[in-house]
């Protein structure tokens, strides 16, 4: 007994070195020297300050801009050190209820008819709650609203959206997407 | 719908073709053979051997192996008890991390001990660096390699014959963490890196962001914790929306190494076994079976979330209206696949909220758990536990054609029989009677999300997901409670050693028989009609036990779904 118990501590000490501080140490040297960008979060800067992490949906809330699809993550939503989703179940009232508020809501928003589709990511919220996608439809719905609100054509508009827009690779892997903070980027600069 | 039907067979044949290869590499590692990394890896197995005072050539008997098994956890579970509690005061904790309250501290440990990962906290915004690395990213490897190290204890049981000891516990663990899942992890958690994943020490950093906000956003050593939580099917997040969260999962590239990774280990190991008992027939029959049963899982949760959301489409809504709590990178094609995968084995990381699942979607990923992982299953843990089907099974069909059962040229004896029931059994028994209490006291039910039978399917995926030590979960649960703490501590427990304990006892006598020729009279283990029966014993042992539960739950949930007459 007394041998095993010396076995054990003295192996979990030595294991604990190799897994917990040689391993995730080696990762970062490694990683810092080859993909520095994204190994710090594919951060954003504008005019020397941090804007946002490319990678992550944040709230955006003004005409002239696309916005990300509904967020749970914190108290306000888009909250990037708070993930989180909604966890309602699909008999929720408050999940229905919020839904329906939302879709009439996007539909005025966005001067769309009364009984228009509305896609279904423009109005659930995401599992992390920094979901940084929209579908394309969800987009091209948008785009009259960014348009207007930009003093900018819809085509013009639209052809930013198509040149950041992202496709599945081979025709299998992925989805039919844009990232809407590397969309409202390319606006910005237009 | 064909993008996806291709992405996943082409997915599948690169896990068997990978699997195929790490089945022979694992087998080197263990009768130690020789392999590459030999002449870096040998020296440093040497000196951990010195430094720890571990003679490597002593074999253990099955009780000194559980010993040792049991001691190391303890170890373990103190280790990480303590981290939790003194965080506040240990180094690299730039997001000043408070000091976790006992229970959840214990059950926190207690989790990650055993393979579970269930999470009753938000990794950012509770456990400071240094407790995920040291403390939660240490027990990732060890607790994948305890898995391992029992299930090969097993096929030693099996293959070895007329022996009184079944190997070297500290000599598995040493090799299986320095062989297997370092190199592993290291290759991926850089692949990770370049896809978007973190890795970094920096403090949480402020965004001003375009529209005149402001977010905090959290950092860490993401990449590194996120390889072995994948190939070890711990399933514990870095982040709170695990690998919903695109500083865990970025693309849909990484989303496919992902599913990959909690498949990759529990799939070698079936090749493995094939080539210890020297038939790799033996093998492919228990693929084969586990194969069927993953596909018509897959296919059931992938069917019933296009299905989608009566209530929703019914507001004008297109395209998939089971979105809620989902990816628009992964889609409905990727989120289905991974939480297919993700309850086959033991893993439990996520990357879209079950709790908004469809109905039977949900009970499909439930079920999975509650058959016991044995759909391919945890590194080590699916193996081991699909053996004791595979027994339960040999044992059946002996009583129907009245032979003594054997298996492998092993006599399948009541010892052995009490051991496979009890492993079947404990399980069961904390899942129903933990949920149980939980259903009739008031701690239990204040802490639902959701009410009406999703409310009961929340509890029953708790207690499933902790016995089975799966760590997904239906999120809504508050399960940060005194109650649930210590309960569900209790049931991963149960969960754990109450089926790895018996599967060393049969491991222990497995091995000390004569191994008997076959005659004509033997009941093949191989061949289409065994994988048949086998893939019968799973489900029909599953629904047995759990239908009842279940009607009351995710099946009652479905028919109000579908009535569209009530809202809760």
């Amino acid at each position: 007994m007394e041998t095993i118990i010396k076995n054990a501590v003295m192996l979990f000490v030595v294991l604990t070195l190799c897994t917990g501080a040689a391993y995730p140490l080696a990762v970062t040297v490694v990683s810092q020297q080859l993909f520095p960008v994204q190994a710090n979060g594919s951060l954003l800067e504008k005019n020397g300050q941090v804007a946002g992490s490319m990678e992550l949906a944040q709230d955006f809330t003004s005409d002239r801009y696309f916005h990300c699809r509904p967020s749970a993550a914190g108290d306000g939503g888009y909250d990037a050190a708070n993930s989180a989703a909604s966890n309602l179940g699909p008999t929720s009232r408050q999940l229905i209820d919020r839904v329906a508020q939302d879709t009439v809501r996007y539909r005025v928003y966005n001067g769309l008819s009364a009984d228009a589709v509305v896609p279904a990511d423009a109005v659930t919220a995401s599992g992390s709650g920094l979901d940084p996608d929209i579908s394309l439809k969800n987009a091209q719905l948008q785009a009259n609203r960014v348009a207007a609100a930009r003093g900018m054509s819809r085509e013009m508009v639209l052809a930013v959206l198509a040149a950041c827009s992202e496709h599945p690779v081979l025709g299998i892997l992925g989805e039919d997407k844009v990232n809407v903070l590397r969309l409202n980027l390319a606006l910005d600069q237009k | 719908m064909i993008k996806d039907i291709v992405l996943y067979l082409l997915w599948f044949s690169i896990v068997v073709f990978a699997a195929k290869f790490f089945g022979s590499y694992l087998y080197r590692v263990f009768e130690k053979e020789g392999t590459w990394l030999d002449p870096v890896l040998c020296p440093i197995e040497k000196i951990i051997y010195r430094f720890s005072g571990i003679s490597p050539q002593q074999d253990m008997s099955w009780k000194r192996y559980a010993g040792s098994l049991v001691v190391f956890q303890i170890v373990g579970l103190l280790v990480v008890f303590f981290i939790e509690l003194w965080q506040a005061g240990l180094p690299l904790n730039p997001a000043k991390e408070t000091a976790i309250p006992w229970d959840l501290a214990l059950n926190t440990a207690v989790s990650f001990i055993t393979n579970t990962n269930w999470q009753a906290y938000g990794g950012e915004s509770t456990m400071s660096y240094f407790t995920q690395m040291a403390a939660l990213g240490v027990q990732n490897f060890l607790s994948a390699a305890t898995g391992m190290a029992v299930a090969i204890v097993l096929m030693r049981g099996i293959a070895w014959h007329s022996k009184h000891t079944v190997g070297n516990y500290w000599v598995d663990m040493v090799r299986g963490t320095l062989w297997i899942l370092l190199p592993i992890s290291c290759v991926f958690a850089l692949l990770f890196v370049q896809q978007g994943v973190l890795q970094n020490f920096s403090p949480y950093v402020t965004a001003a962001t375009l529209d005149g906000g402001t977010q905090t956003i959290a950092m860490g050593p993401v990449a590194s914790q996120e390889a072995i939580k994948l190939l070890g099917t711990n399933g514990g997040g870095f982040f709170n929306a695990n690998s919903a969260h695109p500083f865990e999962n970025p693309t849909a590239l990484t989303n496919l190494w992902q599913v990959f990774l909690i498949f990759l280990l529990p799939v070698s190991l079936l090749f493995m076994f094939g080539r210890m008992v020297k038939d790799a027939r033996q093998g492919y029959t228990i693929m084969a079976a586990m194969s069927v049963l993953f596909f018509i899982f897959l296919g059931g949760i992938y069917f019933n979330e296009s299905s989608g959301n009566p209530y929703l489409a019914a507001l004008g809504i297109s395209g998939p209206t089971a979105l809620e709590g989902q990816e628009v990178r992964f889609g409905l094609g990727g989120s289905s696949l991974f939480s297919a995968v993700t309850t086959a084995a033991s893993c439990g990381a996520v990357n879209s909220m079950l709790d908004s699942y469809m109905p039977l979607s949900g009970m499909i990923a439930m079920l999975q758990i509650m058959l016991g992982e044995v759909v391919f299953g945890g590194v080590g843990a699916g193996f081991y536990g699909m053996l004791v089907f595979v027994v339960l099974t040999v044992f059946i069909v002996g009583l129907m054609v009245g032979r003594t059962p054997e298996y492998l040229g092993k006599k399948i004896e009541p010892y052995e029989m009490k051991m496979v029931v009890i492993a079947v059994l404990l399980p069961a028994l904390a899942i129903l009677f933990g949920s149980g209490l939980a259903t009739c006291t008031a701690t239990g039910v204040d802490a639902l999300h959701n009410q009406g039978p999703h409310g009961l399917s929340e509890i029953l995926y708790a207690y499933s997901s902790a016995a089975g030590n799966n760590g997904s979960a239906f999120a809504g649960l508050n399960a940060n409670t005194l109650f649930y703490n210590l309960t569900l501590a209790a049931a991963m427990l149960v969960g754990r050693f109450g089926v790895i304990i018996p599967v060393l006892a049969l491991a222990g006598s497995l091995v000390e028989k004569k191994s008997a020729p076959d005659s004509s009279g033997t009941f093949q283990t191989h061949g289409a009609i065994f994988a048949a029966l086998l893939c019968c014993i799973v489900l029909l042992v599953g629904a047995l036990t759990f239908f009842p539960a279940l009607a009351l739950g995710p099946i009652a949930e479905h028919f109000v779904l579908q009535l569209q007459t009530i809202l809760y």
